[in-house]
């Protein structure tokens, strides 16, 4: 038994808009707030870019000033961290260090994640042995060590802090590809790409303006999680004398320039070492934060 | 219903056929292939709505999805006004695309969740480049008074609508492009039954308002009972039967049929009726059955079905079963 209602007028219902909810922006800062670690992460990063950007406005002396007379003075009142063999201030040259060693680290990141992106969106999309040949490449990437990487880039393009770049920046590539690759096959099997294939879209639209945007969080904590790593690994390449060359203030180099004087000034190696280390864990605690906010299963 | 053959088709379905290769164990095996669709033939009128239902996984949303070319069919003709568009190149694909248009299943997965209702409309425009830019803001407005949304909603985001509203939001935009044709996958099947309601009294309404075509494809046979003038029923990729909506509802020819209506609740705790309740479980559709793909859960299976498979032929007017012994069966 069924009832079925006929009536000659058309039957209009107006909808109601409910409330707006809670932004996603929103929501995803009081997640990332919730999380002091990554808050702490976060403060640390502001830190040092605000300091590199103000290099000029702080640092006490000129990082490239050598005065004899005043080689290997221990952190005092008019050097806080003390001078290295040539009687630099090592406090400015780790505030102008920082210029060149996130520019690196930054760098690095943003040309692997450029062409990584690229490629992962490509291969996930299309698939089939386009898939198979991008991807075994990345493969054949990811079989080499990194360090072991970059020493043939740079031994083949020589050394340079943009040698350094490109070669820290071409690790990163096969590791964007992977995870690009990856959220693409899941947002291509989603019914709002076939809507917009079946209006008549072409690949590049829906590519870079249905899929992109939409695998965004993955490559951000990617990204960040990867700045820590690059940092640490050029600051190691120019350590063994590939990247930065001696006069320049970066971190890894001045690290190298300190290890003649482990014993009688530590204070020359200790002091870059710790910036690096303390930049190197606020990315990744800052990184770990943003994974956990941008996890929808972290949302209350 | 006015008599068929003054309708004119719209598009001829012409043994379509739809195969999927599966990964088999071993490099030497040969390769196998599930048979989603597998030779399926069948016409729409011009104004009609003609909905497919079946289990799951018997082929009804892959047939939509390969008439839309979103999957590209193995083999088969679709002709669309006569002329066979699985020949069409790109260019001619993308102009045709306009009268082709598709309402899915998922309201929550169907819109972009970064573009504003304003956007998603906006772009269906800009694609087919129905509307030039300054009239577009107009026809938006119009849009959503057509699916019955307010005009607020153009600056907001998938997200802050309820799932029928959001089906709205899909509605609106594959009318946006003035298609002929709309291929509703499940377009019901998501949403609460008041919403339900709903949207198939919008559906029919704009059927009427702008003389479009509808295939409607469905699991709910009472939602298939409200919309249609004609039923498609599949099983294992091959049509079973098709006819009229009362025809095949009041007089259902095929075993399979008749097992599918007795499937649906009567609401009425007295009514006692013949269930028929069929045993076993669908095949599979890498190695479907022999003869007639039926007949391991068909009551009536003989020899001959097993052996030989059934074509699909008129038993009565515009009535068309697959079974061979679709008259004895039905005294």
């Amino acid at each position: 038994m069924s009832v079925e209602v006929k009536t000659d007028r058309s039957v209009v219902i107006k909808q109601s808009m409910s409330q707006p909810k809670q932004s996603k922006l929103k929501d995803f800062f009081s997640v990332l707030m919730l999380n002091k670690a990554a808050l702490v992460g976060a403060v640390i990063i502001v830190f040092y870019i605000l300091i590199a950007i103000f290099a000029p406005l702080l640092a006490p002396y000129d990082p490239y000033e050598i005065k004899l007379e005043n080689k290997l003075m221990p952190p005092s009142g008019d050097h806080w961290m003390g001078t290295d063999d040539k009687g630099r201030d090592i406090l400015s040259r780790i505030i102008y260090g920082s210029r060149l060693s996130m520019g690196v680290g930054f760098a690095a990141v943003f040309f692997g994640a450029f062409f990584g992106i690229i490629f992962g969106l490509v291969a996930g999309y299309y698939g089939k042995w386009v898939d198979s040949i991008i991807m075994r490449m990345m493969d054949v990437m990811l079989a080499f060590p990194g360090i072991l990487l970059a020493l043939a880039i740079i031994s083949a393009l020589g050394p340079s802090l943009i040698n350094v770049t490109i070669a820290v920046g071409a690790f990163s590539v096969p590791l964007f590809a992977r995870i690009v690759r990856g959220s693409t096959l899941e947002v291509k099997r989603l019914e709002y790409i076939d809507a917009i294939r079946s209006l008549g879209a072409n690949d590049v639209t829906i590519i870079f303006k249905h899929i992109f945007p939409n695998i965004l969080s993955p490559i951000i904590v990617q990204g960040t999680l990867r700045l820590a790593t690059a940092i640490l690994s050029a600051a190691g390449l120019s350590f063994l004398g590939l990247g930065a060359q001696p006069p320049s203030p970066e971190w890894g180099t001045m690290l190298s320039n300190g290890r003649d004087f482990l014993f009688s000034a530590p204070y020359i190696a200790i002091f870059p070492g710790l910036t690096i280390s303390i930049l190197v864990l606020g990315f990744n605690i800052f990184g770990d934060g943003l994974r956990d906010a941008f996890d929808p299963r972290m949302k209350k | 219903m006015q008599t068929a053959e003054k309708k004119k088709i719209l598009l001829e379905v012409d043994h379509l056929k739809q195969y999927f290769p599966v990964k088999t164990d071993s490099v030497f095996k040969p390769k196998s292939y599930v048979k989603a669709v597998d030779d399926v033939s069948f016409h729409l009128y011009e104004g009609e709505t003609l909905s497919i239902v079946g289990e799951s996984g018997c082929g009804k949303s892959t047939t939509g999805r390969a008439i839309l070319r979103l999957d590209e069919p193995t083999d088969g003709k679709v002709l669309y006004s006569g002329q066979n568009i699985l020949d069409f190149n790109k260019k001619e694909m993308r102009k045709l695309r306009g009268d082709l248009q598709v309402i899915f299943q998922d309201p929550f997965a169907s819109l972009n969740p970064r573009q504003t209702v304003k956007q998603i409309l906006n772009e269906a425009m800009a694609i087919q480049q129905v509307v030039p830019k300054d009239k577009r803001l107009e026809r938006m407005l119009e849009l959503l008074g057509y699916v019955g949304l307010p005009e607020e909603a153009l600056d907001r985001y998938p997200h802050e609508f309820s799932g029928g509203q959001r089906q709205r939001i899909g509605i609106a935009r594959a009318l946006a492009v003035n298609p002929k044709l709309i291929i509703c996958d499940e377009a019901v099947s998501a949403l609460d039954v008041s919403i339900q309601a709903q949207i198939l009294n919008l559906l029919k309404k704009l059927q009427n308002q702008f003389q479009l075509t509808f295939l409607f494809i469905s699991h709910d046979l009472s939602v298939v009972r409200h919309i249609s003038d004609r039923v498609m029923v599949m099983y294992l990729g091959k049509v079973v039967e098709i006819a009229e909506k009362k025809a095949l509802f009041d007089s259902p020819h095929h075993p399979y049929t008749k097992a599918l209506l007795s499937s649906i609740p009567v609401p009425n705790p007295t009514y006692s009726r013949e269930r028929v309740i069929l045993k076993g479980d669908v095949p599979s559709p890498i190695d479907p059955p022999s003869g007639c793909r039926f007949h391991t859960r068909c009551p009536f299976a003989t020899e001959k079905c097993k052996m030989e498979e059934p074509a699909l032929r008129e038993i009565n007017r515009n009535h068309y079963v697959s079974c061979h012994f679709a008259e004895q069966l039905f005294q």
